[in-house]
């Protein structure tokens, strides 16, 4: 089956009803091990036992981006192609993106209190993050607003990829500014500078994490499906009606 | 050890605020599926279905209006 084979929503239906079940089960499976592996791991020579909050803090870090970053290219499906499933993955994607820069919030938060002595700094990269968790509301906001949904969705679009000039400032925050957050470690050029003993765990913590995003987006598309499908119903009978 | 213990509670923190946070998700697309579901089956119980040729012979939106007619 060809990929734009998906584009039809009836189709998606019956791929995610097949799909769904088995991934949350990968993913279940996953967490088991990314867990076991991160409370095994060592502690870090400078962070001591709270380098265990990182395995939460990074991939939820890495997942508000990338949520943000699908929303972007569905914004420019909606406004370019109209693409059919554009604004229901767009409007599925938003909640799932700003739960997960919550969560990076709340875990960066409650590792810097201890690391460094607060639990708050006007820092360029804890500022960058917080306003993307406004942007992802007020996404949500708008979303709720416009009652047609493809009006909305063109609303939405065009904030959305406005808000994607977050994701650059986000990134390269550590490198423009002198920031209180420390520098790239993870993905940098010359390799990473973590630990192999630190690293694998966090990047299987990673890959489990995604895999569950990937779970929950196709969850909440095939509910937003669903929800267009009551509408239309609701607009037929009301149409009969009157 | 003793750097082990030493931030449990914020660890012990980051961790339920996980559990928190990917539970609602896990509640929120579940409990949504399950809402939409319910709506779509009352619908279609009622004779009300997307289909231009259902199985019960004239079309979704007649059937609709006949339904609308009857009941006033």
């Amino acid at each position: 089956m060809a990929l734009s084979d998906l584009a039809n929503p009836s189709r998606f239906l019956r791929v995610a009803d097949r799909l769904i079940p088995w991934l949350g089960g990968v993913t279940l499976l996953l967490f088991a091990f990314a867990i076991d592996q991160a409370m095994i791991a060592p502690d870090d020579y400078q962070q001591g036992a709270t380098v265990k909050i990182m395995f939460l803090h990074v991939p939820s870090a890495w997942l508000g981006m990338l949520c943000w970053g699908l929303m972007s290219v569905a914004a420019l499906g909606t406004l370019v192609w109209r693409h059919p499933l554009a604004d229901v993955t767009a409007k599925a994607a938003a909640p799932i993106g700003a739960a997960f820069t919550l969560l990076c919030l709340i875990t960066g938060s409650l590792w810097g209190r201890p690391e460094w002595g607060t639990y708050w700094v006007w820092d360029a990269r804890l500022t960058s993050e917080l306003i993307l968790l406004l942007l992802y509301l007020g996404v949500i906001a708008l979303w709720r607003t416009v009652e047609d949904p493809s009006r909305a969705a063109r609303a939405v679009a065009i904030l959305t990829l406005v808000g994607a000039i977050d994701l650059p400032i986000i990134k390269f925050s550590v490198d423009w500014w002198n920031t209180l957050h420390q520098g790239e470690s993870v993905f940098r050029l010359g390799g990473s500078t973590i630990d192999p003993t630190i690293l694998t765990p966090l990047l299987i913590m990673t890959a489990a994490f995604t895999l569950l995003f990937v779970v929950l987006l196709l969850a909440a598309m095939r509910n937003e499906i669903l929800r267009r499908r009551v509408r239309t119903l609701h607009l037929m009978q009301a149409n009969a009606a009157s | 050890m003793e750097e082990t213990t030493a931030h449990i509670d914020f660890i012990a923190a980051s961790y339920a605020a996980a559990v928190i946070v990917i539970g609602a998700l896990i509640a929120w697309v579940t409990l949504d599926y399950r809402g939409q579901r319910r709506m779509l089956a009352e619908l279609e119980a009622q004779g009300i279905t997307r289909r231009s040729e259902p199985a019960h012979g004239a079309p979704a939106i007649e059937r609709v209006k006949e339904q609308a007619k009857e009941q006033a």
